[in-house]
C-alpha cells in the first residue's frame, strides 16, 4: 500500500482522542480496524492528513449488559461480536449479520464502530442496527450526545458525526426470545458487498406477527426502514403467503444504486424475494 | 563410499509433498519485491486517463522538484532508444503489426498506459510526485466494440485501421456438408474479457554493472525476455541476464515482454542505479495483459441421427490497442480445437483480429483452448436438445472411438491417445448421473423454484507446445523445444538445470522424482535450477502445458546420456565389458553376477578423482539434451455439473463437481490434484464471476478486487476428481495437466445452468452468469412468451 502521506497518532484515553481529531480538524481521520479507511488510502480517494488510531483504547472495546440494553463498545471487533454470549442471547440478528462481513481476515481486525462510522450503504451492519432501533454514542469536545440509529446515517459515506467527534459505542435493546430474526445477504462470492440486504426481525404471537422491523442494505444511499412492509405484516397472520404478500411493499422509496452487480430494478426485485424470505425465517414460517 | 542403498521405490506416480512448499509456507520466499540493492531507486508510471487521446505536452518538470525525486522522464525522453515492444506472432503475411512504444509519446490507445516515469529514494516519493506532472491530452473517440469497428464511421485505433488480420482455416467441403443438412443450428457466444490476478502482482529490477545488464522480473519467460532485450533493444545478449526468482503465479500473463520490464532496462541505464517496480492490485488490472475477448459464431450441421456434418467457426477476437508477445496467435490455438473429440466432414475457421482502445489481450490459462472448448460443447448440449437426443449419447454417437487412435481429426491434428468412453463411464458413475437426472425430473414436474442442472464437457486439448515445424509453419517466431542438463557432482548428488520456469507448478518435486527413477539416486539427493539465464542459458520457459510434456522428456534425454557415460566408466572400474553391463535402480552391475556392481555414486566420485577413466574419457558426469516433440500433448476428460439455480434470485451454487480427467502417465498425483482443482476454479469463475468491463469512455470499471470478483474456496464446492490413464507417445507417457481444468469446466456450469432452465425456454446465459444474467434470462422469455401470447 503506498498511500500520501500522514500524520499518526495513537491516543490512549478518548479524552486525547477527541483532543487530537479536534486539532486536526477537517483532514484528520479515526482510524480502528482499517478496513474500511485503508482501501481509501491505498487508492488514494482519500488524503487525511492525520490519523487518530483508537485501536489502543481498551475502554471501548467489549460489550457490557445494561440491564434492558446491551452496550456494545465501538472498537469491538466483527470477530468478537460473532462470538459474544451477551449478543448471541440478546441480539442474534447483530451476530448473524455480522459473519456475513466479508472474510475471517476482516472479521478480525475491522470493528463494528468503524464499519457504522464509514456509513457504507453496502455494509451490512447499518441496516441491521437501524432495524434494531440502536442508540450511538458519540463523544466530542463539547462532552457526550446520543444519536438515534434513524438519525445517524445522513447520506452516502456520511453520518451525524460532528467534526471532532468519536463514535464509542452503540446501545442496542435487548430482544426477548419472543423475537425472530434474519440477516438474508445476497451476493455473488463469499466475500463480496450485499448486493441487496435484508435485517428482519419479527415478534410472533398466537400465529401472528406483532411487530415486524426490516432493514434494508443497499437499497439507497442510506440504509432504510421498509416501512410499508412493517405496516403490512404488523396484525398479519405468520404465514407464508402473507409475509410473501407484505414484503412485496419492500422497494417502495427505495433509490437503490446501479452498479456492475445490478440495476435498480433488479435490486427492487431481489429486495421483494429477500425480505418475504427473511420475514419467514424470522417468523419461523 | 559404500554400497549400500536400498532398491528405491520407483518415484513415478508417487504423491511426494512438493520441496517447494515448506519455503513458501514459511515466508522464505524470495520475491522480485523483496530484492533491496544499494542504491536502488523506485519508479511510478503516470498512466494515461484517457482511452484515447493525442498527447500534446508533457512536462515532468514539476515532478523534479518534489522530495526524494531524482528524475522523471516522458516517452519523448526514450524516444531514440525504446523501439517497440516485440510481436512474436505474425500470423497471416498481411497483418498489421502498429508500433508499440513502451512509454507513449504522440497517442495513447488505452487507459493505464504509461506516459511518464517519476524515479524517486522511495515508493511513497515516487508515487507522490506523479501528481506534479503535467500532460496536455487531446481526446480522441474511444473504439470499444470490436463488432462496430470495423464499420467504415467507426473512429481508428491506429492509422492503418482497426483489422489486424483474418486468418482463415477449412478442411472438407463445408457446403456440401450444411447443403441439404438435417438439422443446421447457429449461435452467437460471448467469451468476456478476463483479467489474470497472479497472487504476485508483477515486479522487476534492473541493475546496470558497466555494460552488463541484470534484470529481476516476476516472468514466466527468462529466456524469451532476454532474447527480446537484445534482439528488440540493441543490449548485446551476451550482457543480459535475466532472474526470474520465486514467482507467485502467472496464468499467461507473465508470459511477456512488457513495457515496464524494457524502461527499467533503460531508466538503471540512464540514472545509473538500479531501479525497481512493483505494480498495485489496481496498475495490474489496468495494465496485465487481459485474456479472451472474443464473439464467437458457430454453426454445426448433423443428420437427424445425431452425427455432425460440419461446422463453421467465425470469430472475431478483440486485440486490444496493440499486439503484444502472443496476441494474434491466441485465438488460432483454438482453431482446431473447436472440432474437439469429434469426427465430422468438414470444418471452416474464420478469425478477425480487430483492434480497440483497450488492454491488449494475449495468453491466458487455456489461450484459445477455452474459448473453443466452450463454444463447441455448449453447441452439442444445443443440438441435443434440438434432436432430442441425451445429451451424452450425442457426444458418444460422434467422437472418436478408443480403437480408432491413433485419429488424424477434421484440422489436421493426429490425437495419439484417448480414451473418451472410459472417462465418461467414470464420470458418470462418480456423479450418480442417473440419479440427478431422475431428481431433476421430479423438480421440473414439481416446478421447483430452485431448479437443477446437469452440465458436460467432454473436453480435449491441444498442449505441450510445440513442435517447433508446426510453430513455424503458423509463423510464430521461435521454436517449442526444450533443454535440460543434468550435472553429477562428486558425492553423488545431482544437480538438474531446466529450461523450463516454474512460478508455482512444482518442477523442482516433479523434476526430482523423473531424475530420482532415471539415475536411481534418491529423491532428498536432487536439486533442481531454474529461472536464471546465467544458471540455466538455454530453454523456451513455462506456458502452454509444456513443461512436463516437453521438459519432461528433454530431462529423460539427458539421463539417458549420464547413463551412457557413466556405464563406459562403470565398466572400467568393474574390469568389465560395457555390454556385459546391466543399469538398474542406480547400480551398474555385470549380468549374471550381481556382486560385480558399482553404484552411480561410485562412478561419480571416480569420476572426479579421474585417477583411472579409460583412454579419451573426460572427468564430467555432466551432460546437456533438449527435445523438440513431434506431437502436441492431448489431455482430455469428461467433466460433469450440477447446478442449482435459484429461479426467483437467479443465483447459482455449484452442487456437486466432477471430474475424470486423462493426463496420461502421472508423476507427481498430488501436484495433478492441484492443478486441477485450480483449473476448475479458473474456469468456474469464468462462467459465473469474472469479467473486466469498460464503460463507453474505455474506462476499466474492474479495477479492484470488489468489483473483479475472483471466486475463493468459500464459492466453490469439493470436487470430485479421479483419473483415466491412456499413456501419451513420448517416453514418459505423460501430458500436459496445467490449463485441462480451465479448459473444462467454464461450459460445463454454463451448460448446467441453461440445463436448469431449459423448462422456462431459456437457450443461452451469457458470461459471466450472474445471478442478474440468469433472472434476466428468464424474464426475457417469460416476457416474450406473454407478448407472443398477446399476439
Amino acid at each position: 500500500m503506498i498511500p500520501a502521506k500522514f500524520d499518526y497518532v495513537r491516543p490512549s484515553s478518548v479524552g486525547d482522542a477527541v483532543s487530537a481529531l479536534a486539532g486536526g480538524g477537517e483532514d484528520a481521520k479515526v482510524i480502528a480496524g482499517g478496513q474500511s479507511l485503508m482501501p481509501l488510502l491505498r487508492l488514494r480517494l482519500a488524503y487525511p492528513e492525520l490519523l487518530v488510531d483508537i485501536g489502543g483504547l481498551d475502554e471501548l472495546n467489549g460489550v457490557t449488559d445494561g440491564g434492558d440494553h446491551l452496550l456494545i463498545g465501538a472498537r469491538t471487533t466483527h470477530y468478537q461480536v460473532v462470538h459474544d454470549p451477551l449478543i448471541a442471547e440478546y441480539c442474534g440478528l447483530l451476530a448473524e449479520a455480522t459473519g456475513t462481513v466479508a472474510d475471517p481476515a476482516v472479521r478480525h481486525r475491522g470493528t463494528i464502530g468503524g464499519s457504522l462510522a464509514h456509513a457504507d450503504p453496502a455494509g451490512d451492519l447499518p441496516a441491521v442496527i437501524l432495524a434494531l432501533d440502536a442508540t450511538l454514542i458519540a463523544v466530542g469536545p463539547a462532552g457526550s450526545r446520543e444519536i438515534r440509529a434513524g438519525e445517524f446515517f445522513v447520506d452516502y459515506l456520511t453520518t451525524a458525526l460532528e467534526p471532532g467527534e468519536i463514535l464509542t459505542g452503540i446501545r442496542v435493546p435487548k430482544l426477548g426470545t419472543d423475537w425472530g430474526y434474519r440477516y438474508e445477504k445476497f451476493h455473488r462470492t463469499a466475500q463480496a458487498w450485499a448486493i441487496v440486504g435484508v435485517a428482519a426481525l419479527v415478534r410472533r404471537s398466537d400465529g401472528h406477527v406483532a411487530e415486524a422491523r426490516v432493514g434494508l442494505t443497499n437499497m439507497g444511499s442510506v440504509p432504510i426502514r421498509a416501512a410499508a412492509v412493517e405496516t403490512a405484516a404488523a396484525g398479519a397472520l405468520a404465514s407464508s403467503e402473507t409475509l410473501r404478500e407484505a414484503a412485496s411493499g419492500a422497494a417502495e422509496g427505495t433509490q437503490p444504486p446501479a452498479d456492475l452487480h445490478g440495476a435498480p430494478d433488479y435490486r427492487r426485485h431481489l429486495a421483494r424475494v429477500l425480505t418475504g424470505r427473511a420475514l419467514e425465517a424470522a417468523a419461523g414460517v | 563410499m559404500t554400497a549400500t542403498i536400498d532398491t528405491p521405490a520407483a518415484e513415478l506416480g508417487r504423491a511426494r509433498l512438493r520441496k517447494e512448499d515448506a519455503k513458501l509456507i514459511t515466508g522464505q520466499t524470495n520475491w522480485t519485491d523483496n530484492i533491496k540493492l544499494t542504491g536502488m531507486l523506485h519508479l511510478a508510471f503516470l498512466r494515461s486517463p484517457y482511452a484515447h487521446a493525442k498527447i500534446t505536452r508533457v512536462d515532468v518538470s514539476g515532478a523534479l522538484s518534489q522530495p526524494g525525486v531524482i528524475a522523471a522522464f516522458s516517452g519523448a525522453d526514450f524516444a531514440g532508444e525504446q523501439g517497440s515492444l516485440p510481436c512474436a506472432w505474425p500470423v497471416t503475411p498481411d497483418i498489421v503489426i502498429p508500433p508499440h512504444p513502451p512509454m507513449a509519446v504522440d497517442e495513447v490507445r488505452y487507459v493505464g498506459e504509461a506516459v511518464a516515469v517519476v524515479v524517486a529514494r522511495d515508493r511513497y516519493a515516487a508515487a507522490d510526485a506523479l501528481a506534479s506532472i503535467d500532460v496536455d491530452y487531446e481526446p480522441l473517440p474511444p473504439v470499444l466494440d470490436i463488432r462496430t469497428a470495423l464499420d467504415e464511421d467507426s473512429p481508428k485505433v491506429h492509422d492503418a485501421g482497426n483489422k489486424s488480420y483474418e486468418w482463415v482455416f477449412a478442411n472438407g467441403d463445408v457446403d456440401a456438408a450444411f447443403r441439404d443438412a438435417p438439422v443446421v443450428l447457429e449461435r452467437n457466444y460471448r467469451q468476456q474479457r478476463l483479467i489474470p490476478c497472479a497472487m504476485e502482482p508483477r515486479a522487476v529490477v534492473a541493475q546496470w554493472i558497466g555494460d552488463e545488464v541484470t534484470l529481476w522480473s516476476a516472468t514466466q519467460i527468462p529466456h524469451v525476455l532476454r532474447f527480446a532485450l537484445s534482439a528488440f533493444f540493441g543490449i548485446p545478449e551476451q550482457n543480459v541476464r535475466v532472474i526470474a526468482p520465486d514467482v507467485g503465479g502467472g496464468f499467461g500473463s507473465k508470459l511477456q515482454v512488457t513495457a515496464e520490464e524494457v524502461l527499467a532496462v533503460l531508466i538503471g541505464r540512464k540514472v545509473g542505479k538500479p531501479v525497481k517496480w512493483n505494480e498495485s492490485r489496481t496498475e495490474g488490472n489496468q495494465t496485465v495483459h487481459h485474456g479472451r475477448d472474443q464473439w464467437q459464431r458457430i454453426k454445426i450441421a448433423a443428420d437427424t441421427d445425431g452425427r455432425i456434418r460440419g461446422l463453421e467457426v467465425d470469430l472475431l477476437a478483440d486485440m486490444g490497442a496493440y499486439l503484444m508477445l502472443v496476441t494474434p496467435g491466441v485465438p488460432l490455438l483454438g482453431a482446431f480445437m473447436f472440432p474437439a473429440i469429434y469426427k465430422m466432414d468438414a470444418y471452416s475457421f474464420k478469425c478477425t483480429g480487430v483492434f480497440t482502445t483497450k488492454m491488449p489481450t494475449d495468453a491466458y490459462r487455456g489461450a484459445g483452448r477455452p474459448e473453443a472448448t466452450f463454444a463447441i460443447e455448449r453447441i452439442m448440449d444445443e443440438l441435443a436438445d434440438s434432436l432430442g437426443i441425451e445429451p451424452l449419447e450425442l457426444r458418444e454417437r460422434n467422437w472418436i472411438k478408443h480403437e480408432e487412435f491413433p485419429y488424424t481429426t477434421i484440422c489436421g491434428l493426429t490425437y495419439d491417445s484417448g480414451n473418451y468412453e472410459a472417462a465418461t463411464a467414470k464420470a458418470k458413475v462418480l456423479f450418480d448421473y442417473d440419479g440427478l437426472r431422475e431428481e431433476q425430473r421430479l423438480r421440473n414436474e414439481r416446478g421447483d423454484k430452485v431448479r437443477l442442472g446437469i452440465g458436460i464437457s467432454t473436453f480435449t486439448e491441444m498442449c505441450g507446445l510445440a513442435p517447433s515445424r508446426v510453430l513455424g509453419s503458423l509463423s510464430y517466431g521461435a521454436g517449442g523445444w526444450e533443454s535440460a542438463s543434468i550435472r553429477m557432482l562428486p558425492t553423488g548428488k545431482v544437480e538438474v538445470v531446466t529450461g523450463s520456469s516454474a512460478h508455482g507448478q512444482g518442477h523442482e518435486t516433479a523434476w526430482s522424482q523423473i531424475v530420482a527413477d532415471q539415475l536411481g539416486v534418491p529423491f532428498e539427493d536432487i536439486r533442481v535450477l531454474h529461472g536464471d539465464t546465467q544458471v540455466s542459458p538455454k530453454g523456451m520457459d513455462t506456458y502452454g502445458s509444456r513443461s512436463l510434456a516437453v521438459g519432461g522428456i528433454a530431462l529423460v534425454g539427458a539421463c539417458d546420456k549420464v547413463v551412457a557415460k557413466a556405464k563406459i566408466i562403470a565398466a572400467a572400474m568393474l574390469e568389465a565389458s560395457e555390454d556385459d553391463l546391466e543399469f538398474s535402480a542406480g547400480r551398474f552391475s555385470v549380468k549374471g553376477d550381481p556382486e560385480a556392481s558399482k553404484s552411480i555414486q561410485e562412478v561419480a566420485l571416480a569420476t572426479f578423482a579421474a585417477h583411472a577413466l579409460p583412454d579419451g574419457v573426460e572427468p564430467s558426469l555432466d551432460s546437456d539434451a533438449t527435445y523438440d516433440p513431434d506431437n502436441f500433448s492431448f489431455p482430455h476428460g469428461t467433466h460433469l455439473c450440477a447446478t442449482e439455480v435459484d429461479t426467483e434470485t437467479g443465483f447459482v451454487k455449484i452442487r456437486s463437481y466432477v471430474a475424470v480427467d486423462d493426463v496420461g502417465v502421472v508423476v507427481n498425483p498430488l501436484i495433478v490434484e492441484g492443478q486441477v482443482h485450480g483449473g476448475i476454479a479458473q474456469g468456474i469463475a469464468q462462467a459465473l464471476y469474472e469479467e473486466g468491463v469498460y464503460d463507453d469512455a474505455g474506462n476499466l470499471l474492474t479495477t479492484t478486487l470488489a468489483d473483479y470478483l475472483v471466486p475463493s474456496a468459500a464459492d466453490l464446492p469439493s470436487y470430485k476428481t479421479e483419473r483415466t490413464e491412456t499413456p501419451a507417445s513420448n517416453r514418459l507417457g505423460v501430458k500436459g495437466v496445467g490449463e485441462a481444468g480451465t479448459i473444462a469446466s467454464t461450459p460445463a456450469v454454463v451448460n448446467a445452468i441453461v440445463d436448469a432452465l431449459r423448462p422456462f425456454g431459456v437457450r443461452d446465459v451469457t458470461m459471466p452468469c450472474t445471478p442478474e444474467r440468469v433472472w434476466r434470462a428468464i424474464q426475457a422469455v417469460q416476457s416474450s412468451e406473454q407478448s407472443g401470447g398477446a399476439a
